[in-house]
């Protein structure tokens, strides 16, 4: 009986195996996690979390398309052996060149001509009025090319690093970090830091499906705009229903704020206000 | 785009066909082998052997099961599409050059050059059901033309045949009784290519006169121009969009002359009704001699002088962009 004791100190020692790796998922968000262990080069064990978000893609072909991807090689194609490299897919990027640009109708020059006046009035339900035939217009066309397949959503990788809930990511955001010129303070046309801050206006209650190219249109007509951004999930790629949006000048954020704040747009009131300070982490 | 670069042929390509599914996608060249690949990926299915010359043209039925083929050796074959076996072949004395199915795969065209003490003509023949019933002789000669027919296509249900040629003709044969019922000279210059639109309304025709028009199928009357500045060989329209592609160059003997640049070997995008240019899309170092658009209108393929094809997948950015 003492022979068959198994002392605690060995079974430290002996039970060095790794937890096991572990699939969940996918959620109802799409997002599929795989978590796995492994020992790194010194022994030391490592786990490993991979999120990937998974999306069905379906697409219908004939019964006879499928049925001849199973045809047998014949003639030359027969006799190709691997190195032969009959196609092969080009490496550069060929693009559509465009050998003229798109005119724009009168009807939409007319109606952006409207929509440039009425935003320096200050008459508050006309800009209202105008603007919504656009951007109503503008979303109809887009969600008709998704619902044709052709074009893509906000594509990005589940992981990318837009984490900042309510603020901006920020230079010197992780000590020590690296952090890329483009995103040190002052960088870019001598836009500083807190000048960036100054002119941001928050916007909030935007509805799920919200572009960059909307929130443009709709602040465009008060001024110069230095940059939008939206905030998205990490996980779905969802927008997640706020946004910033940064003015050359502080003039045209305060005028935007009052043009802007509680206009409807697309069922939801809006919520425009000047952004405050980003609460030091 | 990343185009797929098919390197199948060692000569000139003179035809593409995709075949109605749009899965398929035939290619012949000036080589002996007219070569079967798979439109998405471009992976080689086969080649057809068997010809003994240049083979200038091709043609699927539509269910894919058969392929026509006319050759310099002055013979046109079946083949077995799957297989590659050939199923029967018409001997003839002069060169084929032209070659299509009429609709219900059980008529076809073949039309042979002036050659030698010959004359130039086009035969029909039954496409039996069976191969082992089939039959050489022609069921109808069209004839009283002088000069080589490039492209041959039926429509009015098979009532009608309409060919183009050398002499910058278009015809209309009336297919029971071999007689011509309407003759238009649409070009100055020889026509390369005739590609019919989706419905069979109207046609586009491709010639060295540097021009490219629509026309319209009944009345043989020029709809639309669309003027390149190079000898035009090749045209396609779009089954999607009212776009037209076309594909051309300087010609092959004059390349060496200039730089490559100055050739314009680009696939060039018109618009159908305003006849204005307004895309390329270049790749090919030599003239394209063959284009086609993919049934579905979402890639098409050019075959060049250089001996490659060229398939390309549109990007999003074609199929949503608005052109005009």
């Amino acid at each position: 009986m003492a022979a068959t004791k198994i002392r605690w100190g060995d079974t430290l020692d002996e039970d060095d195996s790794l937890p096991s790796n572990s699939i969940s998922g996918p959620d109802s968000r799409g997002v599929k996690t795989i978590i796995e262990y492994k020992r790194n080069d010194k022994g030391e064990a490592v786990k490993v979390t991979t999120k990937t978000r998974v999306s069905k893609v379906e697409k219908k072909v004939y019964k006879v398309t499928a049925q001849r991807r199973t045809w047998k090689r014949f003639g030359e194609a027969a006799k190709e052996q691997v190195g032969d490299s009959v196609t092969v897919q080009g490496t550069e990027e060929i693009p559509f060149e465009r050998t003229r640009q798109s005119k724009q109708t009168q009807d939409e020059k007319r109606q952006e001509k409207d929509l440039k006046t009425a935003m320096q009035g200050s008459n508050k339900s006309e800009i209202v009025g105008s603007l919504k035939d656009i951007l109503y217009r503008k979303r109809m066309e887009r969600q008709l090319l998704q619902a044709r397949g052709l074009a893509a959503g906000p594509e990005r990788p589940p992981d990318e690093d837009d984490d900042a809930p309510g603020g901006l990511p920020v230079a010197g955001s992780k000590p020590g970090g690296y952090v890329p010129p483009s995103r040190r303070a002052g960088a870019g046309e001598g836009d500083s830091m807190r000048r960036r801050e100054e002119n941001s206006v928050r916007v909030t209650n935007l509805s799920e499906d919200t572009r960059e190219d909307d929130l443009r249109d709709l602040f465009s007509p008060f001024g110069p705009i230095s940059r939008i951004y939206i905030a998205y999930d990490r996980d779905t790629g969802e927008a997640r229903g706020f946004a910033f949006v940064n003015f050359v000048y502080s003039q045209d954020a305060q005028r935007a704020i009052e043009k802007l704040d509680g206009y409807g747009y697309d069922n939801l009131i809006l919520r425009v206000e000047l952004a405050q300070p980003r609460a030091e982490r | 785009m990343r185009p797929y670069l098919l390197k199948g042929h060692s000569r000139p390509l003179t035809q593409l066909k995709y075949n109605r599914e749009g899965d398929l996608l035939f290619s012949c060249a000036k080589d002996h082998n007219p070569n079967l690949w798979y439109a998405d990926d471009g992976t080689r299915i086969g080649t057809y052997v068997g010809h003994n010359g240049a083979v200038a043209t091709c043609d699927v039925s539509l269910d894919s099961t058969r392929l026509l083929t006319g050759s310099a050796d002055s013979s046109a074959k079946l083949w077995d599409v799957e297989t590659g076996a050939n199923l029967f072949t018409w001997k003839h004395k002069a060169p084929c050059k032209a070659v299509a199915f009429g609709l219900g795969d059980g008529l076809a065209a073949i039309a042979t050059d002036p050659f030698m003490t010959t004359t130039p003509a086009i035969h029909l023949v039954r496409i039996a059901a069976d191969e082992a019933d089939q039959s050489a002789d022609a069921m109808q000669v069209l004839a009283g033309f002088d000069k080589r027919t490039n492209r041959v296509a039926f429509t009015d249900v098979n009532a009608t045949l309409i060919s183009a040629g050398e002499d910058g003709f278009v015809r209309r044969w009336d297919v029971e009784t071999g007689k011509l019922k309407l003759e238009s000279k649409i070009h100055a210059g020889s026509i390369a290519d005739l590609q019919m639109s989706t419905d069979g309304t109207h046609f586009v025709t491709a010639s060295f006169d540097n021009m490219s028009k629509l026309v319209d199928t009944q009345t043989l009357e020029v709809l639309k121009t669309y003027a390149t500045d190079r000898p035009a060989n090749s045209a396609a329209l779009s089954p999607i969009f009212d776009h037209v592609l076309i594909g051309g160059g300087q010609e092959a003997s004059q390349v060496t002359t200039t730089s490559s640049r100055a050739g314009k070997f680009e696939s060039r995008f018109f618009h159908k009704i305003f006849t204005e240019e307004f895309g390329s899309v270049r790749g090919h170092f030599g003239p394209i001699n063959a284009c086609a658009f993919s049934p579905d209108g979402r890639s098409f393929a050019t075959g060049g002088e250089d001996g490659y094809i060229r398939l390309h997948h549109f990007d999003n950015d074609y199929l949503t962009a608005r052109f005009f």
